[in-house]
């Protein structure tokens, strides 16, 4: 057994476990945050990706212990109310049937437009090749992406934080 | 639609399945037993209540869902039918999934054969609408006025200026008869009901907060994994736990039914105590199998007369005497169903009484499996219908949660049972490989004119005997809305040792594809447009006419855009017809499908939106199968394993899709599984337009 200390949505962690458990399993079965969900076991899916310092990975091949001083975003820390631009454009698109891949969909579209504030189709289908859908909802997911673009722009155009506008959250 | 509903108020005795106490709850019965659907599945007719509206006195509308969710929208688009008939406020509804309960909900508790909407929708109405009116009758006692005065508006009751809210007058609308004449709503009064409501579920979905059945979570639960023979049919001879157990977090290594369980603290844990398990397999009479072996078998078959179904005509005589005969053999595979949710169950079996957790599209036969392994009274079995991660058929099946239940009962403490990708993928059951063998001839003018099948394929839902007709092996062949001059189909139950059942668009799925790309040979024979052949086929069918010229019209049929080639297919399945036409290119032996246009008329729409996201997942489901999926058998194992051996559609495969819905006023249609079918063979038909070599097996392969 190892003791491996992770940050995760901003909280610190200490975990006892198997030295070589993937974080996947560290985040179901001990954290209990079971938004990210086990797909295949071997990152050809998708459905287990989380950010860690923004970048997505698969938590079902990394080794909790290689992300020690890390920051690890699973989809429970996006936001506390569904507001992050993509959950909004998620939303307001209806893109989930079952849903059971909806969080690592989520989360890769975070990272791209991280990257790509106005990704393309091409771009899109790059980026999220790696995500199965089996109920087929990549054309919603196309366009929620495309729609999470522009509440972003919106957002950087016409800035209003609670500050400026004297609200408190 | 004919079918009594019978209401009943049962006041505050069923608050261990809803929230909150207080209230009116109005139950109602399904007509399900007169319904052929029903009647095919062997449901018999329910006798008590199965649903419930809950009203509290907050207003707060609960709607008990018997209708399980696996991502086909149910828990909304019941929601909508329930919601629009009793005029409440769709911000205020709530829902909830229905325990087992034979003597509230029937017998036959479940998702399948696209059924919900159809055997919902009337009784869905009257319920609402004998709730509103008990509400009505409520308020107009109150305010001491007739009943006929009181209106109703989004959960409120009003009259001569006043206006009180549902929750303040459900206990005292509870008390009431049930009203002997249920007024439904004129269509044109729909205020829900055709309108693309948003999903209830997508909030939840896109924050991790939807329970899965795999997210169940149970004090004191351990985790397991199951070890079972890679051989269809074989089992444990001896096994040696001992490294297994020294795993880090092993708890225990049980033997169950269906192989050797490792239980331990975590997934993970049990995950690598399975690795570490050293079983001696005895492979039992299948460990030869090989599809070459199973492929020879069908094909022997196919050269013998079989039990006839549909025959028509004098199709032998027609066939002698033909100018113009057309001959052809059909293929397609095995199929599993990856659901993106690995199966799983989480089972707590106590002296008492046993609780499972579990994402089933079979709440009935869940706690049915249950029963039979604890030997407890079917009473003291709870089961909690969770989200599912996909069904398509395979979670209609109960073999996971009788695993779940025996390591619970064998180990005394709450288990939840994982399984990995690759038990999915190698364990099955898997919709059937089948065989057709197709005659037809044309007439002197080139038209179709007599249509001979010979199907071959195992029993869906495996091994039954006997050589009668499987109508589910047949459909889709032996009921085409196609009319020929001519006809005769015959059926050959093929071997069962491979483990077989239901997947999205079950028969269809396979047949489909084999008789649209057949008539597509025919056409090109007797030097025929494939739409023009299709028209002349369905003259006496209006409804599938009309899709047909819809899709032919949207697609812009006859006219693709440089490069590319159109097909068309057609399927008439489980109430609805749907038209797709699939625009393709080929670049070397690589297929690209660009746009699918799809007409369907799938009857009253409940909600367009989701009947769109039906028909596009459908489409999308149909594409793996058409371009990818097949599960090949050697040495009796499959040979793929997981998502690298197996894959499935992905984004960057994944065409426009144009959904038309035809308006209609006709009893609605099942969507689940309507769009699946004519996929396929839309592609293989474009393929053949381009290369003019029919495209005769799936996955579809183009040779160059």
């Amino acid at each position: 057994m190892a003791s491996i200390s992770l940050q995760v949505n901003g909280k610190a962690h200490v975990i006892n476990a198997a030295p070589d458990i993937p974080l996947l399993w560290v985040l179901r079965d001990s954290l209990h945050l079971t938004g990210t969900k086990f797909g295949c076991g071997i990152a050809m899916c998708g459905a287990c990706t989380v950010l860690v310092d923004g970048h997505p990975i698969r938590s079902c091949v990394t080794p909790a212990a290689t992300l020690v001083g890390k920051g690890i975003t699973t989809i429970e820390g996006l936001s506390s109310d569904v507001s992050h631009p993509v959950q909004r454009a998620w939303l307001e698109e209806d893109v989930p049937q079952c849903g059971y891949c909806q969080s690592g969909q989520i989360l890769t579209a975070v990272s791209l437009l991280a990257r790509t504030a106005q990704p393309t189709d091409a771009d899109i289908d790059e980026a999220l090749n790696g995500n199965i859908c089996r109920c087929g909802t990549y054309n919603q997911i196309r366009a929620a992406i495309h729609r999470a673009a522009n509440l972003q722009r919106q957002v950087t155009e016409a800035p209003v934080t609670y500050e400026q506008s004297g609200e408190i959250a | 639609m004919s079918g009594e509903t019978i209401l009943k108020i049962d006041l505050l005795n069923r608050r261990d399945v809803l929230r909150g106490l207080g209230g009116l709850l109005v139950g109602f019965v399904l007509p399900g037993g007169r319904n052929a659907e029903a009647q095919r599945y062997g449901a018999p007719l329910p006798v008590k209540p199965n649903a419930y509206i809950h009203i509290d006195s907050d207003n707060i509308v609960t709607f008990v869902i018997t209708k399980v969710e696996m991502g086909q929208g149910t828990v909304t688009s019941l929601s909508q039918i329930l919601a629009d008939e009793l005029d409440c406020d769709w911000n205020c509804v709530r829902t909830e999934f229905a325990p087992v309960d034979p003597s509230s909900y029937g017998p036959m508790q479940g998702v399948f054969g696209s059924t919900s909407i159809r055997t919902q929708w009337m009784p869905l109405r009257r319920a609402g609408a004998a709730a509103r009116q008990m509400l009505m009758e409520a308020a107009a006692q109150k305010w001491s006025i007739d009943v006929a005065q009181v209106r109703t508006e989004q959960g409120f009751l009003l009259a001569n200026g006043k206006s009180i809210s549902y929750g303040s007058v459900a206990e005292a609308a509870a008390k009431l008869p049930v009203p002997a004449d249920i007024q439904l709503k004129d269509a044109k009064d729909f205020k829900l009901i055709g309108t693309p409501a948003k999903r209830l579920d997508t909030r939840d979905k896109i924050s991790g907060a939807t329970r899965f059945g795999i997210d169940a979570e149970v004090p004191g639960m351990l985790y397991a994994t199951l070890a079972r023979c890679p051989v269809f049919g074989g089992k444990a001879a001896s096994y040696d736990a001992d490294k297994a157990k020294a795993v880090t977090g092993v708890h225990e290594v049980v033997r169950v039914s269906n192989g050797i369980a490792v239980v331990a603290d975590n997934t993970w844990a049990a995950m690598q105590g399975r690795k570490a398990l050293s079983i001696t397999w005895d492979e039992g009479p299948n460990a030869t199998l090989s599809s070459a072996v199973i492929r020879s078998r069908m094909a022997e078959l196919a050269e013998k007369p079989g039990v006839a179904g549909r025959t028509e005509g004098d199709a032998a005589g027609t066939l002698a005497r033909a100018a113009k005969r057309v001959e052809a053999v059909y293929e397609a595979p095995y199929l599993a169903h990856a659901c993106m949710e690995p199966l799983n169950c989480t089972a707590s079996v106590r002296p008492d009484g046993c609780e499972i957790w579990v994402s089933t599209q079979m709440q009935s036969g869940a706690r049915q499996a249950a029963a039979r392994i604890t030997n407890l009274d079917p009473a003291h079995i709870q089961v909690h219908s969770m989200y599912m991660g996909g069904g398509f058929g395979r979670r209609g099946g109960t073999d996971f949660i009788s695993e779940a239940v025996e390591i619970s009962q064998a180990i005394g403490a709450p288990v939840k049972l994982t399984w990995m990708r690759e038990d999915d993928i190698q364990t099955g059951p898997y919709r059937p490989a089948a065989y057709v063998k197709f005659t037809g001839s044309l007439d002197s003018q080139g038209w179709p004119e007599a249509f001979v099948a010979r199907v071959v394929c195992p029993s869906f839902g495996g091994g039954r005997g006997g050589e009668e007709l499987d109508r589910t092996a047949v459909e889709g062949i032996n009921d085409l809305e196609y009319r020929f001059p001519h006809c005769a189909i015959e059926f050959h139950r093929a071997d069962g040792a491979v483990p077989t059942s239901y997947w999205r668009s079950v028969g269809y799925s396979q047949n489909t594809f084999f008789a649209e790309c057949f008539l597509d040979e025919l056409a090109a024979a007797g030097g025929k447009d494939p739409v023009e052949v299709r028209r002349r086929l369905l003259a006496h069918s209006p409804r599938m006419f009309a899709v047909l010229n819809l899709v032919a019209e949207k697609a812009n049929w006859g006219k693709p855009a440089p490069g590319r080639y159109q097909g068309v297919a057609l399927v008439n399945n489980l109430g609805s017809f749907t038209a797709e036409v699939a625009e393709v290119s080929l670049d070397g032996g690589k297929v690209k499908v660009h746009r699918v246009v799809c007409a369907i008329d799938c009857g009253q729409v409940v909600n367009p939106a989701i009947v769109k996201q039906q028909v596009e997942g459908g489409i999308a489901y149909g594409l793996t199968a058409a371009l990818k999926g097949a599960i090949t058998i050697d040495r009796g194992r499959a040979q793929q394993g997981n998502f690298n051996t197996y894959d499935m559609l992905r984004i960057s495969e994944m065409p426009k899709v144009d959904v038309h819905i035809v308006r209609s006023s006709d009893a609605p249609g099942g969507v689940g599984e309507a769009s699946v079918p004519p996929i396929a063979p839309a592609i293989a038909n474009a393929i053949f337009a381009a290369t003019r070599r029919p495209v005769c097996r799936l996955p579809i392969k183009v040779s160059v």
